[in-house]
């Protein structure tokens, strides 16, 4: 199912040790999630991780990446901070945006992630805006946009292309498509479902690829980030993944209500983490005893992460005003 | 930064009364359009866009010929799509560039709220002050030969409404100058709205760079019996009304807040404190708008001043017609204005 590649094994270590932290922050903000102490809406990407993981794995620290919503895999791959997250999420003056942004605006400067917005589409437009300036500057640098198939009905993701293809900017436009908007399946909201093709009305190159699996996005997306910084213009590629989880929230409570039949058969439910672990052992790329030392780490790091954002202080309410203008 | 070391401007030496006056003028537009030149030689950071600013119109001679003087990099022709060309703007804002965004209608902002609400407002607050959006986004309101209701709406109170965001208009070539430079010098988005009559006046323009501080008004006019607090284009028909009203034995003082957010209440509340009565003429629609906010704050921080109920000369609660007739019956203008104070002074 995996296809052998030529990525060097500490790239794939990295992938993985990515791969997995995604994965178990997620599922440890699902386990406290109902204690009632992250009081924002989380938007789990559990099932989607492949993506941001394969991507950013082809990224520099200065690249920019823009993210959306469901903004934890994005942020982590990246390189984001985990315990300024895990503040954010715990609304604490320690977050990444001191408790003013939440789950859905993480915020790290220092790895090329200027913000997140939650107003579907809103940050594709950011990234054509920064690859302009990258562009102006001469700078070898691209950005990223990741979005969902319900920003692709947006007009400003058609706005976007057209700009980012006539100036030829430096741009990837990253769409992971989960087939759902909230609870709405994309067959009531989109005439075709390939959003791939619609790059070709910009002539804009495009690739539909299994965003279940991480070698294959790492591939495309590294060719396409190569294409970018070369100077040869957007590119656009669409993901398709699995959302595992309610469109927020723990768990997904009301599946048998939305959800079609084919999504509910656990055996087509498909795994990145799985699978990729299974790559990894299969082609001798890393041995079982490194990946545990992996597995330990990032155990460690997100315990010692709950615990800053569990322990830092919350905002003091004087400073509601602070920060309306820099 | 190129923008700390400037010339700082409070008040124009000369309004109008530049006539005759041996002094440097310049139109409105070609106020604009050398702030922008200044900016652009100052700041390799500056870019300017808007659909048709290399037309050969030049945006109403505000953008005329800069693209030949700093290169289509950086003066460039855009396509109509405010939504993504707004959102363009901000994302170079974060990677460091200071956009100037030109729209020839208010009207078409509409098109692009998502990017300036949802997104310039809010960037600041909601990642505690660590990413400046300076970001100029430059509208001129329409009006006459027809322009109906979709070319002529002044909208400055929409975004007066919305915390994060800054609001001017000028009403001079001096003011349009000045205040467009700390536009750009700010770092935050600035809303700067213009208005189309407007252009046809001259006014002294100092050749050197300067600014105009943000929350300073300017008393164009000082009297004694009526404060009117008057906006871009309602300066004018205001200087005009008090002209008249002089005649009559009635002193008006006038006040151009410059920029409505942030506003220069404690001006305000001073002349209302010397007259006791107070006119508000804001350029736009009466429900809900920037004029009920003016009169709003005079009640809750000088209530105690008021001698009569402070009155508004807005455009009707209707979009604005096409026909010459009954356009000039929906703008308020000097005799609207004579008539309130009248009213308010008890004659």
């Amino acid at each position: 199912m995996m296809r052998s590649g030529n990525i060097p094994s500490d790239k794939l270590l990295a992938m993985y040790a990515s791969l997995l932290k995604i994965r178990r922050v997620q599922l440890k903000i699902e386990e406290h999630y109902h204690e009632n102490a992250m009081k924002t809406p989380v938007h789990l990407c559990l099932g989607q991780e492949a993506v941001s993981v394969g991507v950013c794995a082809n990224l520099k620290t200065r690249d920019m990446i823009f993210s959306n919503h469901r903004s934890h895999g994005h942020y982590l791959a990246k390189g984001g901070d985990l315990k300024a997250m895990m503040a954010e999420l715990y609304c604490k003056e320690t977050g990444c945006a001191k408790g003013r942004g939440g789950s859905m605006h993480l915020i790290d400067k220092s790895v090329g992630h200027f913000g997140s917005s939650a107003i579907v589409g809103g940050g594709i437009p950011h990234a054509v805006g920064a690859a302009f300036a990258f562009k102006m500057r001469k700078e070898d640098l691209v950005a990223v946009t990741f979005f969902g198939d319900a920003a692709s009905e947006q007009g400003v993701f058609y706005e976007s292309m057209n700009w980012a293809a006539l100036k030829k900017l430096p741009v990837i436009f990253v769409c992971e498509n989960n087939h759902y908007s909230v609870c709405s399946h994309i067959d009531v909201r989109q005439a075709n479902y390939d959003i791939s093709m619609r790059a070709r009305a910009f002539d804009i190159p495009s690739m539909r690829v299994d965003g279940m699996n991480l070698l294959e996005v790492c591939e495309k997306s590294q060719a396409a980030i190569e294409m970018a910084r070369a100077g040869n213009g957007p590119y656009l590629l669409e993901c398709v993944v699995q959302r595992w989880r309610a469109h927020a929230g723990a768990g997904d409570p009301q599946k048998e209500q939305y959800r079609k039949t084919e999504d509910m058969d656990e055996s087509r439910r498909r795994d990145p983490l799985k699978d990729f672990t299974a790559y990894l052992l299969d082609h001798r790329a890393a041995g079982q005893d490194q990946l545990d030392v992996v597995d330990r780490q990032i155990d460690q790091e997100i315990e010692a992460a709950f615990r800053f954002a569990r322990e830092s202080p919350l905002p003091d309410p004087a400073g509601l005003e602070k920060y309306l203008y820099c | 930064m190129p923008w700390t070391k400037i010339q700082v401007e409070k008040q124009e030496p000369v309004f109008d009364a530049s006539e005759g006056q041996n002094v440097r003028k310049l139109s409105y537009g070609e106020a604009i359009r050398e702030a922008l030149d200044q900016a652009l030689e100052r700041d390799p950071r500056v870019y300017v866009m808007g659909q048709g600013i290399n037309d050969p119109g030049g945006m109403f001679g505000s953008t005329d010929g800069l693209y030949k003087k700093y290169g289509l990099e950086r003066v460039f022709d855009t396509p109509l799509s405010e939504e993504g060309i707004l959102g363009m703007a901000i994302g170079s804002a974060m990677a460091g560039l200071r956009p100037v965004s030109i729209h020839n209608r208010p009207d078409f902002l509409l098109m692009g709220m998502d990017q300036i609400v949802n997104h310039a407002a809010k960037w600041s607050y909601m990642f505690a002050g660590q990413v400046p959006i300076p970001l100029v986004i430059r509208a001129c309101i329409g009006r006459g030969w027809g322009s109906a209701a979709q070319h002529s709406q002044a909208l400055q109170s929409l975004f007066v409404h919305i915390p994060g965001l800054k609001v001017v208009m000028p009403s001079t070539a001096y003011d349009a100058k000045g205040l467009l430079i700390t536009s750009i010098a700010d770092n935050n988005p600035v809303l700067y709205f213009e208005q189309r009559w407007v252009y046809k006046h001259q006014g002294y323009v100092p050749e050197d760079v300067y600014s105009i501080p943000f929350g300073e008004g300017v008393i164009k006019r000082e009297g004694t019996d009526v404060t009117i607090v008057a906006v871009s284009h309602m300066v004018i028909e205001s200087l005009r009304a008090a002209e008249e009203l002089e005649k009559k034995g009635i002193s008006v003082e006038i006040i151009d807040p410059r920029s409505l957010k942030p506003l220069d209440d404690q001006l305000i509340l001073k002349s209302v404190a010397k007259t006791g009565r107070l006119l508000v003429s804001d350029l736009s629609w009466k429900t809900g708008g920037f004029s009920a906010e003016v009169i709003a704050t005079v009640v809750e921080k000088g209530f105690h001043f008021l001698k009569k109920a402070p009155v508004r000369v807005a455009f009707p609660d209707i979009p604005t017609p096409a026909g010459h007739v009954l356009e000039e019956a929906f703008y308020p203008g000097v005799e609207d204005i004579i008539e309130a104070v009248r009213k308010l002074m008890g004659k």
